[in-house]
C-alpha cells in the first residue's frame, strides 16, 4: 500500500467535508476516486497533498505519516488548474519543477525530454496566453509528472482535451503505471474509469460508500442478467414462461427482438438458452455486466434514499 | 527555505521586467526632480523686494550683507526690544538679530518674522556669516601655525609658507551657523518655529512610505488575485505552504519597491545635476568649501589679519538646492535613514500581508472594495493627520498615532526630524513589529483558506470562519 488513509475526518466550521473516510491505494495501480460534486473528493486530495490537514485520522505514505519530504514524491494536477498567463512557458515550467524540488539543471533536462516527446519544443519561449486551452493542458500535464513522482493525482484530467489528446493522455497515464507510478484518478467520466482503473472508492456526502477492485465490484453488482437478440420461429412471438426467469425488457425492431432476462442464482446462461432455443433463432447473446455508471448512480441513489428515510 | 527564495525570485523578476515598472521608474524621477527644481525656479522669479532689519551686536556682519534684487538689508542700532517693536510698524520683512556670545565668536543668529523666511534667504545669511567667521578663524589659524613653525616671525617676512590644506586647519575653521527662527504675530508673542527643511524631510519621508505602501500593497493584492483567477494557486500550494507563497510574494514585491526607490533616487540626482548644468544661472553652485580653492600652499600675505585670498568667492544668488542638501545634515541623518528604512519596511510588510489576505478573499478586483476600506482608512487618516502633526509634533494625538502600528509608519516619520525621545521610538518599533506579526498571522489564516475558494462571494462573517478553521 503506497497510501493509507485511516478514518480521516475534516470539518470546516459546522460543515463536515469528510467523515471517517478510510482508503487504501495499492502501489503501481490506478485508483479511481469517484463521487458526486461536493462529496469531499477535493478535500481528500488536498489532504493527501498537504494543502490542508485532517482534523482526525491519519494518512500514511509508504507506511510513514505524511511529511513535507513527501511533497516531491507526489504530483498533482488539480481540477481548477491554470498557469501564469504573462509568463513564458519554459520559464514557468522550470519554476514549477523547481518548486517540486528539482535542481535548475535537472529540471531543464527533463523538461526538454518531455517537450520533445510531446513535440512542443517550439512553445518554450511563448507566453502562456498565446496558447490554446488544450496546449496549456499539455504543459500542465508535463509539469505534473516532470519530477517523476511515485504518486500522481489527476483531478478530472481529461476535461478540456480534444479526443486525440485524450488518447495521448490516456496512453501516458498507462505508461506511467507501467513504469511503476501509482495514480489516483478523480473523474465523473465513468467510461474512462472502467477503462483505466484497477480499484475505486466511491464517496458520497463526506462518507465512503463503496470501495474495492473494479472487477470485484462489478461481480458484486452482477445480477445474473442476460441480453438476448433473436428472431421468432414461424412468426409466433416468444413468451418467457419459465418460473423464476424474469423478463426485464423486450423491444422489437424490424424482425429482431432484443430482450433482457434475470435468472435465479442457481441458473446460468445455458439454462436460458435451453429454454429459448426451441422457439427462437438466437442472433446475439450477452452477459449484462453492470457499467460503472449504473453502479455509481444506483449506489448513490440508494444511500441518499436511506438518508432521507432516516431523517 | 529554498522554495521561498524561488518564489521571491520569480516575483521580483516578473515584476521588474514589466512595462509598468519601467515606465514608473522613468516617470517617478521626473516628478521628483521637478519637485526640487520648480520651487527654485519660482523663487528665482520672485520680484518684490524684501526689507530686512539687521541688529548686529557684534558689528562684524552688518556691512557684509549685500543688497540684491530681492532683499535690502538695513542696519539698526537700537536695542532688541525696540527693534522688535518697530519691526511691526516699519513694514520690514523680518528682523535678523546676531547676539554677542561669550566667546565673541557668534555662530548663531535669530530671525524674528511674522512669515517663514525662505530657505533661500536663510541660506544666504548663514553663508555670509559662516564665510565671515571662517575668514577670521583662518587668519587666527594661520597666525598660530606660523608662530608654531617660526617663532621669530615678523610681518613682512614672506619666506614661510603654510599648508592651508592641513587637516587641522580645515577642521578648525569649519563653521556651521545655526539660525533659529521665531515667528512673531501681531500681538508680539513669539513662538519657536521649525525650519521648513525639518518639515519637508518628515513629510516627504512619510508621503513616500504612504505611497509605497499603497502602490506595492495593491500590487501584492493584484498578484494574489491573479494567481487565484488563473487557477495556478492550487498547483503551487501542492508544492509550498500557503504561508511561504504569501510571504514570498510580499517580500518579492518589497524588493521590487526598494529597487524602484533606489533607481528613483539615482535618476533624480542625475536629472537635477543635468538641469543644474544646463541652467547654471538659476542653479548657481556655491563653493561652500572656500578652502578648497586654496589647495596649493599659498605664500603668506603681508598682513595676516584680513587674510582674504581671492580664493574666497562672494556667494550670492540662488543656492537653494545646495541649501536643501546641506540642511539634511542638520537633522540627525543616521537616525532618519535607519528609521525610514525600518518604518518603510515594516509598515509595508504589515499592510502587504493584509492586502494579500484581501486578495485571497475575492475573485476579482471589483470585489475588493468592501475589504479595502478598513485597511486603507488608517493609512489615509495618518497622511491627513500628518499635516496637523507637523504643526504640533509633540501633541498627544501625534504620540498615540505614532504608537499604533497601522498609523505609526507615516506619523513617526513626520515626527522624527523634530526629535523624538528614544523610548518613544523604541516603543513604537516594538508595537510595529508586534503589529506586523499579528497581521501576518491573521492574514495567513485568511489567505490559506481564501486562495482555494472559487466563485464564492465572501463577507466578513465568512472571513471570521476562515480564521477559526484548523490547519
Amino acid at each position: 500500500m503506497i497510501l493509507q488513509i485511516n478514518s480521516v475526518t475534516k470539518n470546516f466550521g459546522d460543515f463536515t467535508a469528510l467523515n471517517k473516510v478510510s482508503i487504501q491505494v495499492p502501489e503501481n495501480s490506478i485508483f479511481g476516486l469517484l463521487g458526486p460534486n461536493g462529496a469531499g473528493k477535493t478535500t481528500l486530495i488536498r489532504i493527501i497533498n498537504q494543502i490542508t490537514g485532517p482534523d482526525e485520522g491519519e494518512v500514511l505514505f509508504n507506511g510513514r505519516h505524511l511529511h513535507s519530504d513527501h511533497i516531491s514524491m507526489i504530483g498533482y494536477l488539480p481540477e481548477e488548474r491554470g498557469l501564469y498567463k504573462k509568463m513564458k512557458v519554459g520559464e514557468q515550467a522550470l519554476y514549477l519543477a523547481q518548486l517540486k524540488g528539482l535542481s535548475h539543471h535537472d529540471a531543464r533536462q527533463r523538461l526538454k525530454k518531455w517537450f520533445e516527446k510531446f513535440e512542443i519544443e517550439g512553445w518554450w519561449d511563448k507566453k502562456v496566453e498565446e496558447l490554446s486551452k488544450g496546449m496549456q493542458q499539455k504543459i500542465q500535464f508535463v509539469v505534473t509528472v516532470v519530477h517523476e513522482p511515485k504518486l500522481l493525482i489527476f483531478d478530472e484530467p481529461f476535461s478540456g482535451f480534444d479526443p486525440i489528446n485524450v488518447n495521448l493522455l490516456r496512453d501516458e497515464i498507462l505508461e506511467l503505471r507501467k513504469n511503476g507510478s501509482t495514480i489516483i484518478f478523480s473523474t465523473h467520466n465513468m467510461a474512462s474509469v472502467e477503462e483505466l482503473c484497477d480499484n475505486i472508492a466511491l464517496i458520497n456526502k463526506a462518507e465512503k460508500i463503496l470501495d474495492g477492485p473494479v472487477k470485484e465490484i462489478k461481480r458484486q453488482y452482477f445480477t445474473n442478467s442476460y441480453q438476448v437478440q433473436y428472431r421468432d420461429k414461424n412468426g409466433i412471438a416468444f413468451q418467457m414462461t419459465e418460473p423464476g426467469f424474469e423478463q426485464l425488457s423486450s423491444v422489437l425492431e424490424e424482425d429482431i427482438c432484443t430482450a433482457t432476462y434475470r435468472l435465479p442464482a442457481s441458473k446460468g446462461p445455458n439454462d436460458l438458452l435451453a429454454v429459448m432455443l426451441p422457439f427462437v433463432h438466437v442472433v446475439a447473446f450477452n452477459e449484462l455486466i453492470p457499467s460503472m455508471n449504473d453502479i455509481f448512480i444506483s449506489t448513490v441513489n440508494s444511500v441518499n434514499a436511506n438518508h432521507i428515510l432516516e431523517s | 527555505m529554498n522554495k521561498i527564495f524561488l518564489i521571491i525570485q520569480r516575483e521580483y523578476l516578473t515584476k521588474v521586467k514589466k512595462r509598468s515598472f519601467i515606465v514608473m521608474t522613468i516617470l517617478g524621477p521626473i516628478l521628483m526632480a521637478s519637485l526640487f527644481i520648480l520651487p527654485v525656479y519660482l523663487a528665482s522669479r520672485q520680484d518684490d523686494k524684501q526689507l530686512i532689519s539687521v541688529l548686529d551686536e557684534t558689528g562684524l556682519f552688518a556691512s557684509k550683507f549685500e543688497n540684491n534684487e530681492n532683499y535690502t538689508f538695513i542696519s539698526v542700532t537700537t536695542g532688541l526690544k525696540e527693534a522688535k517693536e518697530t519691526l511691526m510698524k516699519s513694514g520690514s520683512y523680518m528682523l535678523l538679530h546676531i547676539p554677542v556670545t561669550q566667546l565673541n565668536i557668534p555662530d548663531n543668529a535669530i530671525i524674528y518674522s511674522d512669515k517663514q523666511p525662505t530657505l533661500n534667504l536663510k541660506g544666504y545669511i548663514s553663508g555670509v556669516m559662516s564665510r565671515e567667521l571662517e575668514k577670521h578663524k583662518l587668519a587666527a589659524e594661520i597666525r598660530n601655525e606660523i608662530l608654531r613653525k617660526t617663532p621669530g616671525y615678523k610681518p613682512g617676512d614672506d619666506t614661510t609658507s603654510v599648508d592651508l590644506m592641513s587637516e587641522t586647519i580645515l577642521k578648525n575653521i569649519r563653521t556651521d551657523v545655526q539660525i533659529t527662527t521665531y515667528k512673531t504675530d501681531k500681538g508680539g508673542t513669539e513662538q519657536k518655529s521649525y525650519t521648513e527643511i525639518t518639515m519637508v524631510v518628515g513629510l516627504v519621508a512619510s508621503i513616500l512610505i504612504y505611497m509605497f505602501i499603497f502602490m506595492f500593497g495593491a500590487q501584492v493584492m493584484r498578484g494574489v488575485i491573479e494567481e487565484k483567477t488563473s487557477r495556478i494557486v492550487e498547483v503551487i500550494v501542492s508544492s509550498v505552504k500557503p504561508f511561504q507563497l504569501m510571504m514570498g510574494k510580499v517580500i518579492g514585491v518589497a524588493l521590487v519597491g526598494l529597487t524602484q526607490f533606489l533607481l528613483w533616487i539615482a535618476f533624480t540626482f542625475i536629472i537635477i545635476t543635468a538641469v543644474q548644468a544646463a541652467f547654471p544661472q538659476q542653479f548657481k553652485k556655491t563653493q561652500t568649501e572656500q578652502t578648497k580653492i586654496a589647495g596649493q600652499s599659498i605664500a603668506l600675505p603681508n598682513e595676516v589679519a584680513p587674510a582674504t585670498p581671492n580664493s574666497i568667492t562672494a556667494n550670492t544668488g540662488n543656492d537653494e538646492l545646495n541649501e536643501v542638501f546641506e540642511a539634511f545634515s542638520s537633522i540627525n541623518l543616521t537616525v532618519m535613514i535607519i528609521a525610514f528604512l525600518f518604518y518603510f519596511l515594516f509598515g509595508y510588510l504589515l499592510y502587504g500581508a493584509l492586502f494579500a489576505a484581501i486578495g485571497s478573499a475575492v475573485d476579482n478586483d471589483a470585489d475588493t472594495q468592501q475589504f479595502m476600506l478598513p485597511v486603507t482608512v488608517p493609512l489615509i487618516l495618518s497622511i491627513v493627520v500628518a499635516q496637523t502633526v507637523i504643526q504640533n509634533p509633540e501633541s498627544p494625538l501625534a504620540f498615540w498615532l505614532s504608537m499604533i502600528p497601522l498609523t505609526s509608519p507615516v506619523i513617526m516619520m513626520v515626527r522624527i526630524p523634530f526629535g523624538v525621545p528614544a523610548w518613544e521610538i523604541a516603543l513604537s518599533i516594538t508595537f510595529l513589529i508586534l503589529g506586523f506579526l499579528g497581521a501576518t498571522w491573521l492574514a495567513a489564516k485568511i489567505y490559506r483558506t481564501g486562495i482555494l475558494m472559487y466563485g464564492k462571494k465572501s463577507n466578513y462573517r465568512e472571513l471570521w470562519k476562515w480564521i477559526r478553521y484548523k490547519g
